[in-house]
């Protein structure tokens, strides 16, 4: 028996090849074929919890979708993931790894909320405009950190700009509990409420905002760009085969501070329309993570800004849900971190089995191994 | 199996509007968690009441809660839904849900509202708290006899006026049994984050304080007394199981009374918005058993404990300095309870600056 095996262990080797070409339709079902994979899991980790299985994934996926008011709430939550989602899919098509969305949206709200707190009495609709692009510019500028230190020095930009997300939280700190801090706010960490022209405006129950619209346009606006424009295709090619990139004249170095440029400019209007709506002041603590959950987000889309579009619904919809079978079946809120890790992993599992498939290759132990890919 | 779909489909709508309709007859009361229960510390206190609810009035009250909700945006969500599903009285413990509390109180007007630790009142919202402050300067007294280097570590969260206050209460504890003790802080920057707190412990340590003590959430802080032989306290509920050794009493945060009383008022139609400050008095904050020490500091403990309860001592009476030697309250006086709400100072002796 203990020789078979070793006799196993030598000879037979389970390697990924890569496929001669890929099913062009599996590629695009293979977020509903996670999305599947993910619900039948969930439902038999329910099942194992002790919990009735469909009752849990009908209030996890379709409860939320049931009434106006959470519908609302969905899309409250898919605004700031779509709108960094966009961002993120367009940088990481191009091969650039912004990690650092969640640092970008919190400098592009410090950035934005200097005119309510600073220039509180300026009340005009030119305010909240202001506010907006000062929003946008903040996360531009801190996401162009990693870029300079990535062209210049060659810094793996994955690690500063992740880094740098905690600089800026710690940043944001510092500001609501010195020099931002509201004066009448009993020494507490937070600032002024905003009023006026420095909100969004708002309809529906209360909770939609005009955010929303904006990360709608943003979507389709890069949808249009990246189809139908030479700077689309040269995302596209400097992405997939930076050599012809290099060969057709497109610049790495250009398109690394374009990337971070677009895509923290993105994030920190995400982060400005989240404190000028539905949190409406500065507060130590101002995003669940949309930063982090939006890699999942652009990755679920296909890096396909109209794809992120309804991943960011989806993602919504996982956190209303998850909220919601804490409360009915008393659930734990880990449950939706283990949702979207799995929804993330179940993706990236099929799209590695859409373009390699899994082989068993028999290796002769006297001749060398042959068939590692390389 | 098309069929088989559709089968499965009207059971799981089938349970769930069941679920809705066995609320209907009982008064709903929901909970909203900055943490887990399992912290066994501020989150646990909650629950432990919440818990109290269900045991003394589960015929006419039944309880939901949410665990880990953020202090943003969410907050006001998770409230939302907790009032749309039919909550008749909801607990938010935490103060960063303050605003998001008033918001949907706004919204739900039938639907009371009580919110730990803030400021903001209306109509259907009330406030409530506790003078965790007796119990620092209980355990500050201790401190200062048990501590050999004189210099105890505070783990604090957010630089917030309750946290300051405790800061202070204990130090003034500790002044009276030895006028020189030092104290150290390093801020966590969480209510919740047991590595971070774990580090903060083993920092002060190593700065030489030999007592411990915590205004986080979980009992990591302890823990670490335990594994490196010195003093530390539990905060917000008992901890002695987690430091058998190094525990000498727990400041713990008794809920369980008024959030029945609360519930029984919404039952009897009887609530109405209140500011409640509860300490040792009404018994809303409790010390745990004193170990671990020797007979005549237990003593010590004990008489101050009961001076508090009994309204004799109050631990911010004059005279009080400030940090920069200035005089908060002079001899006889006492620090009002306006400064002591949103206290942004620190005492005099205090090894760190805000």
């Amino acid at each position: 028996m203990n020789k078979l095996r070793k006799h196993l262990e030598l000879n037979v080797q389970l390697i990924l090849e890569k496929r001669p070409q890929s099913s062009g339709l599996m590629n695009l079902f293979s977020p509903l074929l996670a999305i599947v994979l993910t619900v039948v899991v969930g439902g038999l980790i329910f099942a194992a919890m002790g919990k009735p299985p469909l009752t849990a994934l009908y209030l996890y996926f379709i409860d939320p979708l049931t009434s106006w008011w959470s519908v609302e709430e969905v899309l409250v939550k898919a605004g700031p993931l779509v709108l960094i989602g966009v961002g993120l899919a367009v940088c990481f098509k191009a091969n650039v790894w912004n990690i650092g969305a969640e640092g970008q949206l919190t400098v592009g709200a410090l950035m934005g909320a200097i005119i309510p707190i600073l220039w509180g009495e300026w009340q005009s609709p030119l305010a909240l405009l202001a506010m907006l692009c000062l929003g946008a510019l903040g996360g531009a500028l801190f996401a162009l950190i990693p870029a300079w230190l990535k062209t210049h020095f060659g810094v793996n930009e994955i690690l500063t700009s992740l880094m740098l997300v905690y600089i800026a939280q710690l940043l944001l700190d510092w500001f609501v509990r010195g020099p931002w801090k509201d004066p009448n706010g009993y020494n507490f960490p937070k600032s002024v409420s905003f009023e006026g022209w420095h909100l969004l405006p708002m309809w529906g129950d209360g909770r939609m905002h005009f955010g929303l619209i904006v990360s709608l346009v943003a979507a389709l606006v890069l949808f249009w760009i990246m189809r139908h424009t030479l700077k689309g295709f040269e995302i596209n090619v400097v992405g997939s085969a930076p050599r012809a990139g290099t060969f057709a004249g497109f610049s790495q170095t250009k398109m690394v501070w374009f990337c971070f440029a677009l895509s923290g400019g993105l994030a920190g209007l995400a982060g400005l329309i989240e404190v000028a709506g539905p949190i409406g002041q500065l507060q130590p603590q101002i995003s669940p993570n949309y930063g982090f959950t939006a890699i999942i987000v652009a990755f679920l889309g296909r890096l396909n800004p109209l794809g992120v579009i309804f991943a960011g619904i989806l993602l919504a919809i996982s956190y209303i849900g998850g909220e919601g079978i804490q409360i009915e079946l008393g659930i734990s809120s880990k449950i939706t971190q283990m949702f979207q890790g799995m929804l993330l992993f179940f993706i990236l599992m099929c799209d590695t089995l859409i373009l390699y498939q899994l082989k068993w290759i028999s290796t002769k132990p006297n001749q060398p191994t042959s068939g590692h890919a390389s | 199996m098309k069929k088989l779909l559709t089968t499965a489909a009207s059971i799981a709508l089938v349970s769930a509007l069941s679920i809705s309709a066995v609320a209907a007859d009982k008064l709903k009361v929901g909970f909203i968690y900055i943490g887990p229960p399992g912290d066994f510390g501020w989150t646990y206190q909650h629950d432990q009441g919440r818990q109290a609810i269900d045991a003394r009035l589960g015929d006419h009250a039944e309880t939901v809660f949410v665990e880990n909700v953020p202090e943003g945006p969410d907050a006001e969500r998770t409230i939302t839904r907790l009032a749309r599903q039919g909550a008749g009285l909801i607990f938010t413990t935490s103060f960063g849900y303050m605003d998001p509390t008033l918001n949907v109180a706004a919204k739900f007007p039938d639907v009371k509202f009580e919110h730990a630790t803030g400021y903001k009142r209306t109509d259907n919202v009330s406030t409530y708290g506790a003078r965790f402050y007796e119990g620092r300067y209980v355990i500050g007294q201790i401190a200062a006899k048990m501590s050999k280097s004189g210099v105890a570590g505070y783990i604090g969260s957010f630089p917030i006026p309750e946290v300051v206050r405790g800061i202070n209460a204990f130090l003034l504890g500790a002044q009276t049994v030895n006028p020189d003790f030092k104290l150290k802080v390093v801020w966590a920057n969480s209510w919740f984050d047991p590595g971070r707190e774990a580090d903060a412990a083993k920092v002060l340590i190593s700065q030489g304080a030999d007592i411990i003590t915590q205004h986080t959430d979980s009992t990591a802080a302890v823990q670490v007394a335990e594994a490196q032989g010195v003093y530390a306290f539990g905060q917000a509920s008992d901890m002695a199981a987690f430091a058998p050794n190094a525990l000498l009493t727990s400041i713990i945060d008794n809920w369980a009374d008024y959030y029945v009383d609360r519930t029984q008022a919404v039952l009897d139609g009887s609530w109405v918005s209140t500011d409640t400050f509860g300490g040792m008095d009404t018994n809303m904050v409790q010390m745990g058993p004193f170990v671990n020490m020797p007979a005549d500091v237990k003593a010590m403990a004990e008489t101050t404990t009961a001076a508090i309860t009994a309204g004799e001592l109050h631990p911010f009476a004059g005279p009080v300095y400030k940090q920069d030697g200035s005089l908060a309250a002079a001899e006889g006086e006492v620090v009002d309870l306006g400064t002591l709400l949103g206290m942004d100072w620190y005492v005099k002796g205090v090894d760190d600056q805000l």
